[in-house]
């Protein structure tokens, strides 16, 4: 099934995505920052210098990306707010735009995702709530999502080298 | 209106299965209020309600001069929704490609030592 977006409310969005695996392995997926920056890495000239996570409640992270070409940086950071394994983990989500542009988020976005499993297929429902409509729109037109996808690209071509 | 508080206004617009329906049934032509709520089994008064927000995020117009009043659909700011959540989407299906990858790669590694399941 391809990635489903929808926007559940005016400060919601919610993505939706199954994977063939079971549900341990896509919550460790998530969960180990050395399984996490084999995926969620940098595009063609991008790294992830700084992949931390103490995975528990009260527990911080940072996530931080590199363009070795320009030596830009933008990241993300916070704290685990339910670390329920391996079902459900709220964090919050704040981000640092670094020398990227664009404001640092003054309230963090409340992140949930569930994980659940049936059929040997785990199905991902990862909503992510932000302080309004105005910080959602912020997030998703501009920084996140462009910082996202400079990420992504440079995955593919890791994964298929591996493979 | 900024380009980001029009798609605020046609997401919102867009989140209703309703109001989804109805886009629906004006891709296939203009039609009155009275001709939409037949089908979706509503009062005049909730469908009008439903098309108020239709019209404001510019998804419907109405022609004021037939006197049925019609709706139809505004295929450009349907579009131009539909564009921008493709865009997102396939950020995370990017992502999530990478992460299928992975996932297969972890699930064949033991799978090697033991017997082919199946």
């Amino acid at each position: 099934m391809p990635t489903e977006v929808t926007q559940p409310s005016d400060r919601e969005v919610r993505v939706v995505r199954t994977f063939k695996a079971p549900r341990q392995l896509v919550w460790d997926a998530h969960t180990k920052p050395e399984l996490v920056s084999k995926w969620m890495l940098g595009p063609p000239g991008w790294t992830m210098p700084v992949c931390e996570m103490d995975v528990r409640a009260g527990g911080a992270y940072r996530w931080r990306w590199r363009s070795e070409e320009g030596g830009k940086e933008f990241g993300f950071f916070g704290k685990f707010i339910e670390v329920n394994e391996p079902s459900k983990i709220v964090h919050e989500e704040n981000f640092d735009p670094g020398d990227m542009g664009g404001p640092m988020s003054s309230e963090p976005a409340i992140i949930t995702t569930l994980y659940e499993e049936a059929n040997e297929i785990t199905t991902l429902t990862l909503t992510m709530l932000f302080a309004s409509k105005e910080i959602r729109d912020a997030a998703v037109s501009t920084g996140m999502t462009d910082g996202l996808e400079i990420g992504y690209a440079r995955l593919d071509e890791m994964f298929k080298q591996a493979a | 209106m900024q380009a980001t508080e029009r798609l605020d206004l046609t997401f919102a617009a867009l989140a209703d299965p309703t109001r989804r329906a109805i886009l629906a049934r004006l891709a296939t032509g203009e039609a009155s209020v009275q001709e939409l709520s037949e089908p979706f089994e509503m009062s005049q008064p909730a469908i009008s309600k439903h098309l108020k927000v239709l019209e404001r995020a510019g998804l419907i117009s109405v022609d004021i001069d037939a006197q049925r009043r019609p709706r139809r659909l505004e295929v450009k700011r349907l579009e131009e929704a539909v564009v921008w959540i493709e865009r997102y989407r396939e950020i995370f299906e990017q992502n999530y490609q990478r992460l299928d990858a992975l996932l297969e790669e972890l699930q064949a590694k033991p799978a090697k030592r033991k017997k082919k399941k199946d």
